[in-house]
Parts: structure tokens; sequence; C-alpha cells
């Protein structure tokens, strides 16, 4: 018993070494997959700025509004734009050849996105967005530098510059640094406004990408819960057989 | 002799299968007449582990089957079916890839063990060599089952895998377009290695555990102590040193169950991805072939394998210390020539040896996941070249320092 709890305090040292490596995006974000709210504001934002030319080819209407406790007809009404049935997935208004031709590449299926990148990489993705004269829409990003997407949601955020960044060590070493930018021009929300919606839709995301998580958590501490019981069980089954061992 | 139909003489409903069904026989034999040592300890847990969770891999895999799809434009999106549309999909097929890790978890724990107490050594030869090949099969297995999400790691990780053969002189080219189907990883590799992952591998796998135990149960199994309680029967012919694996091993295996199912459920319910560890987040990107990720790893497990395998400049070279690391374990049984088979009783140089082989393995396996640097794959050419030396050094070494005299009894009880 002793060398099993050594071995587990083993493992838990090891793995957070052993998942470190890998740029860290700026600015992090840890999803609530609880917060409803959080997820429904985040679900009309995605329908109104993203949806127009990103999809969510895994994600059925029907399923976001009993997992994010919406009515349906509310669904149906102000957040299904292309006529789509509430049983069908949510797919893109934009056919893929067109946003070949329009952006040079078909913007990319946002379903499992969350998961290949992660939800900071979304977050700083839509807080890094800055002005840049030399690209073909005048707007460049961060995060994947020469991505050919616009800056959708520049009326909430407004426009900003990419300040050169001062070689100063302010993280010690530790983490990115962030990166320095100007206000150019303001937008209709204050910075901490906007985050707040940068993370709604990041949180969207990042439930659009496993939408069973939550129920699976949930069934989790009632099967562990079940399985502590059946292990003491198992435990003092065990000890009573081995007494007549010596 | 022959076969003597009903030896224990059974009767009524049980007697009549008996006269035409050895079942109470095997019970006997396998179960509630096995005399096991009684002094196994925590290391002793992981060979019915693995039994369980090659159950668990059976039993998920059969559903994961009815809804997966094996079609390089279907496969990937059929794997998000199941893990939404499918009642429960989601929780079967993470019992399913969190099984895939645990499985290799616990016979790397069950081979360690054979290291420790000489469970290879005379009269378990064969034990040891069917426990190897079950291994073998397992990482067939393992490597096929990772390819049929489809994902972008499914299909780069088969790319270099299926690619080693083309280092094979003369026929190696021509090989890899053979085993792929195709001049690239395409639809036909896709569909047979989902034939082989749930047809042909399987079959073999199982074939070779019901082996494994087979041998292990015409010798009895081996002790922390490293000796024979068969040399000290009973006048009934029974080890003094044994007790019958029912009910005592059933009920200490049921509860060493439990306790690994409480692990494992952690991992299903709140970590199903293992830190990256044991689902990739690149595999989260249906599989592109004009588009290769930054960084391609192999899943843990192969982790230790691939950093020998660039750790050696030369790619054949590479290839045959890759599969030289594997094979060369069949040897074992045949390279420890201490008198001793339990490192109790072992010389301290074996003790080192083992120590510095189980360091070794660690690095590796920390090293194959990271990309290399300069310095890393020098690290990774110290790991690779002490693994090797603890096999090659083990014939002298294994004599060398002070044997301790081994007991005649078990010196421990529970």
């Amino acid at each position: 018993m002793k060398r099993l709890i050594t071995l587990i305090c083993l493992l838990g040292l090891s793995a957070p070494v052993l998942a470190a490596g890998g740029a860290e995006p700026p600015y992090s974000f840890k999803p609530q997959l609880r917060n409803d709210a959080s997820l429904q504001r985040g679900a009309k934002y995605f329908m109104n700025y993203c949806s127009g030319c990103h999809g969510l080819e895994f994600l059925r209407y029907q399923r976001m509004a009993k997992d994010l406790d919406m009515p349906l007809e509310l669904v149906e009404e102000n957040l299904i734009f292309d006529g789509s049935k509430p049983g069908q997935h949510i797919h893109t208004a934009m056919p893929a050849e067109e946003g070949a031709k329009w952006f040079g590449q078909a913007p990319p299926d946002l379903s499992l996105t969350a998961r290949s990148r992660g939800p900071s990489w979304i977050y700083s993705y839509l807080l890094t967005f800055y002005v840049d004269p030399a690209k073909p829409l005048g707007v460049n990003n961060v995060m994947l530098p020469g991505a050919s997407m616009p800056h959708v949601l520049w009326q909430l955020e407004g426009w900003k510059a990419l300040a050169p960044h001062d070689d100063e060590d302010h993280g010690g070493g530790h983490g990115p640094a962030k990166p320095n930018f100007k206000t150019l021009e303001e937008g209709s929300l204050n910075t901490a406004e906007y985050r707040k919606v940068a993370g709604d839709i990041t949180n969207f995301l990042a439930y659009a990408a496993e939408p069973g998580k939550v129920d699976r958590q949930n069934l989790g501490v009632k099967v562990i819960a079940y399985l502590i019981g059946l292990f003491i069980l198992a435990y003092l089954l065990k000890r009573e057989y081995w007494k007549d061992v010596h | 002799m022959g076969i003597q139909a009903n030896p224990h003489k059974t009767t009524g409903f049980l007697g009549w299968i008996d006269d035409r069904f050895p079942l109470t026989k095997m019970w006997k034999d396998h179960i509630s007449e096995y005399y096991a040592p009684k002094n196994f300890n925590f290391w002793y847990y992981f060979g019915g582990l693995a039994m369980l969770v090659l159950v668990n891999q059976l039993l998920t895999g059969i559903f994961l089957t009815m809804h997966y799809k094996p079609d390089a434009t279907l496969a990937f999106g059929s794997v998000e079916y199941i893990m939404r549309d499918v009642p429960w999909g989601d929780l079967i097929r993470y019992m399913h890839s969190t099984g895939a890790s645990a499985f290799f978890v616990v016979v790397y724990l069950h081979m360690f063990r054979a290291l420790l107490y000489g469970s290879y050594r005379k009269p378990r030869e064969l034990i040891w060599i069917f426990g190897c090949l079950i291994y073998v099969a397992l990482m067939a297995e393992a490597f096929m089952g990772y390819v049929l999400p489809w994902g972008q790691m499914s299909y780069w990780g088969a790319q270099v895998i299926i690619s080693l053969f083309g280092a094979i002189p003369v026929i190696g080219p021509d090989l890899v377009v053979w085993i792929q189907g195709d001049y690239v990883p395409s639809d036909a590799t896709l569909n047979r290695l989902f034939s082989l992952h749930v047809v042909a591998v399987p079959f073999v796998l199982v074939g070779l555990v019901v082996a494994h135990i087979m041998a292990l149960h015409e010798v009895g199994s081996n002790n922390p102590d490293g000796i024979e309680i068969k040399e000290n029967k009973d006048e009934n012919g029974i080890p003094k040193d044994g007790i019958p694996f029912h009910p005592y091993y059933t009920v200490k295996d049921i509860m060493g169950a439990v306790f690994f199912m409480i692990l494992f459920s952690v991992v299903v319910f709140f970590v199903p991805e293992g830190g990256g560890y044991f689902i990739e987040a690149p595999n989260f990107v249906e599989a592109n072939p004009s588009v290769t990720p930054d960084h391609i790893a192999p899943v843990w497990y192969f982790a230790h394998f691939y950093a020998m395998l660039r750790a050696v400049p030369d790619k054949l070279l590479g290839v045959i210390v890759m599969f030289g690391a594997v094979f060369i374990l069949f040897a074992m049984p045949w390279l420890d020539r201490s008198d001793a088979k339990s490192i109790r009783y072992k010389g301290t140089p074996y003790k080192v040896s083992l120590a510095l082989f189980t360091a070794a393995c660690l690095l590796l396996f920390k090293l194959g996941t990271e990309p290399t640097t300069a310095s890393k794959i020098i690290q990774a050419r110290v790991g690779t070249i002490i693994y090797f030396a603890f096999f090659i050094s083990l014939p002298w070494v294994s004599r060398m320092g002070t044997q301790k005299p081994v007991p005649e009894r078990l010196t421990d009880g529970h």
C-alpha cells in the first residue's frame, strides 16, 4: 500500500512536468462549462458574429438548446439564420468554395478548435487583432500571423495597433510576455467588457467541442463514490478471508 | 494413460456435464485448487489487471465498431458522432482510449515485476516468451487503433511508423506500398488497419493470453522470494507455502481491481486526454495529407522506442536499434545467470544495473514525447546505451557481488 501511494504521488508529480512545453498563449482562459448564462451569451455572439463564415458541423441546434437550457422556440426564432431544422448541425451559410475564393482559404469549422488548439488560444486569438496596413484586409493577428480573417468584432473592441515590445523582461522569464497594444479607436465596449465577450465566445466553443463533458463529470462523481464504497466492502471481504493465512 | 473423463467423480447434473466436458476439472486445476504462493505483494496485481483491461477493450471495442466507419472520408466524423450522438458513446470511447494507455501501464509494471523477482527464469521461460509476444501484439494493436480516428496525429503517426519498413534494403519502398495499399496512407490503409485491429490481432492477443496463463498454471507462480513452493509439499501433495487461488487471490484481486477502477474512472470521467498523453490535441483535427503537424509525437507508450529511433543518425540502424530493443527482451531468461531468481537475494551490481535501466527507460519515455534538441539527442543516446548495456552485461553482472543465500521457505506472509 505504501508503495502504491508513493507511485501515485510520483505520477502526480511528474504529470505537470511532462505536460509543460509548447508555447503558452499570452492570455489564459479556463472554460466554465456550468455557467449557462455565459454559454448562452457565447452562443448568441457566435451565431451573430461568427456563424456567417464558421460552422460547428458536429453540433446540433437542438442539442445546444437542451444543454444550454434555452427554449427551442427562442433558438429557432433568434439563432437559426439559415432556415435549418433544429435537429440539424450548425452549418455555415457560406459555401466552402466561396470562402476559399474570398479569403484564400475556406474559414475552418470550429467544432473542435477548443480541443485542438485549446481555449486559451481561442481567447488570445480574439484579443490580439491589430491594424496592419500591409495585409489585404488591413488587420493581422498575433496568434495566427497572416490570418485572412477580418476583425469582425471591431465595432465592439475598436481598433488597436501592435506597439513594438520593449525588451525589458517583465515576466522574469516565466511565461510569455503579453503583446503591447495601443488603442487607435475606441469601440462600443471598454477593454474589460470586450474581454468578457471574448470569454463568452471561447466558453461556448469549449462547450461545442465536447457537449457531453458536464454530464459525464456529474456521472463520474457518482461512479467514483460507488466504487469507493465497493472498495471498502472488497477490502473487508479480503481481510476476512485472509485472517486464516499465516 | 489418456484423458480420464470426470476424474473428480461428480454426480447429478454436474456429473452429467463432467462426463462430457472437464468443467469441474478446469475449475479445480485453474482456480480452486491452483496453489499460489501466499506472499504475493503489490507487484502481483498487474497480471490480473491486464486481463481486466483486455476485457474492457474487447467489450467497448464491440460497441465502438457498431458506430465507427472505416472510411477516410467518414472515420473522423463517425468518432465525433460516437462522442455526441450515440448514447453513452463518449463514455465507451474514453473507456477504450483510456484502456489503451492503462493496458500499457499495467503491462509495463507487470514486466517490471518479472525483472524484480526473476519470473522469467527456468522453468518459466515460455511464460516470459508468450508475455513478450503479447507485448509485441499489443503494440501492433495499439498503433492500429490510434490510426482509426483519422485525426492528424493518427495519419502522420501511421505515416512515420509505416515508413520505418521503407528502411529495409532492397524491398523497403515496395514493402511500404504493399502495407499501405497506396503510395501514401489513405482509405485503403485505414480499411486494412481496421480489419487487423478488430479481427486479426485481438484473436492473436487472446490466444497468446490463454497460452501465457496455461504455461503459468503448468509450472506454478513465482513469488517475491523467487523460490519454488512445489519443492516443499505436505503429506497431501499441497505446497506448504501455497494457498488456493480461490478464494484467497480472487478476493484480493477483486479488491485490487476495484482500486484500479477508481483510478481508471478518474481519468475516463475527468481527464480523458491524459494531459495530451492519452489523446493528443492535434488528433482533434481531421487527417490532412498536405499539412504536417508542427511536432509529430508518438503516444507515451511508444515514446521510448521513438527516442531511440531519433537517437541513431542512420535510419536503417535506428530501425534496427528500435526493433532490437523489443526483441532483446526475449533473451532475458538466458542472459540472467545469477543463482537467485529474486532481487532480494541477488548481488548489488544487478540492483544498480536494474535501477539504471529503469531510469534510462523513464528518460527515454520523456524524451520521446518532446521535440528534439542537440542536448536531448545526446541524452537519448546515453539512455539507449544504458538500455542495451543492461541486457548485454547481464550474464556477468548477474553473477557479480555477493548474493545472499536463498531461503528454503517463503520469508513473509501476506
